[in-house]
């Protein structure tokens, strides 16, 4: 009889246990999954007053929850990406449940970076783009969307290129066009688009050649006009050593920036002298002195 | 003297017991798994990626300290641009609910997917195992082990790779790897 007796005591104590965590229950219920600045709505069942917080390192909210009813998220209350923890907290309970904000699907911004700024014609896969691809709320688009580069030159001819986004960035090489030139380098993807330029250079001198003409005492030097292999002018300032040497033995060296496309200087007319032109590692013709007239 | 004993052997039993416990748990680092396989598209050197992944675990660490202590100047070692911002905006978010985060990274499964060509980006996946204590007014209203993935984007600056971008991302979303 007594053992009876103990039996339902330690029956009704756990009955009313339960009960009185059932009292303090909430039912907490989240989203698995919210897009960014969305509103949306956490049920949670309450019976008594309570403290709803959402946390994690990307934002942090707290509500205070009456009983009975559900918390509105209002539009842009959360909208930082992130795993979210929610807790509802009551005086006898915590509840726990987690989920995911994500980036809204919509980009409206792309952080585009063009390398090199500046760099020769006709260079393969000389130039690259990386794009970065952000919601209205500056979270990484980590869903996979499309994005096309277009690299436009000064005489209008384009390059294109379609991409798909990884984990929210998008990237090409790209060859550098014949033509020099400043090119528009461009990024586009779901109507937002960022533009970059890219000054195209002409390349090393091609074919450098001087004449010569006796004056007097003095012989006067001039290269033809300079261009590279795609035929663009050589920067003005890009410096044409000419050197002197008689008998193999160096006489006169005259470094000459380019000016208009050509350089010119004098040296001694000193018969059976030889007479060369260089540009960086590019050679020129020589010039025997006494052929010079 | 014996009283002199029985009066300060506990306390100091005790403090010796806290400070123990305190170095115990400063010493406990994260277990750290880098995968050896890179996104390229720029071929990352040895040194670069220790580096990196160096720089990006000390981010969960100042990370930590600024949430802990709601303080936003320990950001600036490790953050810069988006992942920075965000960051100080949740530190400014506790202060003014009167809220700490304890953030405890356990364990770090790390992958370098991405490396731009320049050189100036470097991106990686992170499947970490952390604990969050969710501390309101000096009252711990509760400890959650959380498994989450994280994509971190790094730049370099004048010393260091600092987080520019810093943010979970559900397993569900996935995407091809884009080549031009």
């Amino acid at each position: 009889m007594k053992q009876r007796a103990i039996v339902l005591l330690t029956v009704l104590l756990i009955a009313g246990f339960d009960l009185a965590r059932a009292a303090g229950r909430t039912g907490l219920q989240v989203p698995k999954t919210v897009e960014a600045g969305n509103a949306f709505t956490i049920s949670t069942n309450a019976t008594v007053k309570a403290a709803l917080y959402i946390v994690s390192p990307a934002q942090v909210l707290r509500r205070d929850v009456q009983p009975g009813a559900s918390v509105v998220l209002a539009e842009g209350d959360l909208h930082n990406a992130g795993h979210y923890l929610a807790l509802l907290v009551t005086p006898s309970s915590t509840e726990k449940a987690e989920f995911d904000v994500v980036a809204s699907s919509q980009t409206t911004a792309v952080s585009f970076l063009a390398k090199p700024s500046r760099l020769p014609v006709n260079l393969p896969e000389g130039i690259s783009g990386v794009a970065y691809v952000f919601d209205t709320f500056h979270n990484l688009v980590l869903k996979p969307g499309p994005v096309t580069f277009q690299l436009s030159d000064a005489g209008g001819a384009a390059q294109t290129r379609n991409v798909a986004t990884r984990n929210g960035v998008a990237w090409v090489k790209m060859n550098s066009a014949p033509k020099a030139g400043p090119a528009q380098f461009q990024v586009d993807t779901g109507g937002v688009a960022n533009r970059r330029v890219v000054q195209q250079v002409p390349g090393d001198p091609c074919n450098l050649r001087m004449s010569a003409k006796r004056s007097g005492e003095r012989v006067v030097l001039e290269t033809e006009p300079v261009r590279d292999c795609s035929g663009n002018a050589v920067s003005d300032g890009t410096v044409i050593t000419f050197t002197q040497t008689y008998n193999g033995r160096s006489e006169a060296t005259v470094d000459v920036p380019l000016k208009r496309d050509v350089a010119r200087t004098e040296l001694p007319a000193r018969e059976g002298s030889v007479i060369s032109v260089a540009t960086g590692v590019v050679m020129g013709n020589e010039i025997r002195m006494g052929d010079v007239r | 003297m014996k009283a002199d004993q029985r009066r300060f052997g506990k306390p100091l039993l005790l403090a010796v017991c806290v400070f123990a416990t305190l170095m115990l748990a400063g010493s406990e680092q994260p277990a750290v798994q880098v995968d050896p396989e890179a996104g390229g598209p720029r071929s990352l050197e040895a040194q670069t990626r220790a580096a990196v992944v160096r720089d990006y675990l000390q981010a969960w660490k100042s990370l930590s300290g600024a949430l802990q202590e709601n303080r936003t100047d320990l950001l600036d070692g490790s953050f810069v641009g988006t992942a920075k911002e965000k960051l100080t905006d949740t530190v400014r978010e506790q202060q003014a609910l009167g809220m700490m985060m304890h953030y405890r990274d356990l364990s770090h499964d790390l992958k370098i997917v991405f490396y731009s060509p320049e050189g100036l980006s470097i991106q990686l996946l992170d499947t970490v195992q952390y604990e969050v204590q969710v501390i309101d007014h000096d009252r711990v209203q509760a400890t959650q082990h959380l498994s989450t993935r994280y994509v971190a984007v790094l730049t370099p600056t004048e010393v260091r790779w600092k987080v520019r971008v810093f943010q979970a991302q559900p397993e569900s979303v996935t995407g091809q790897r884009s080549e031009p």
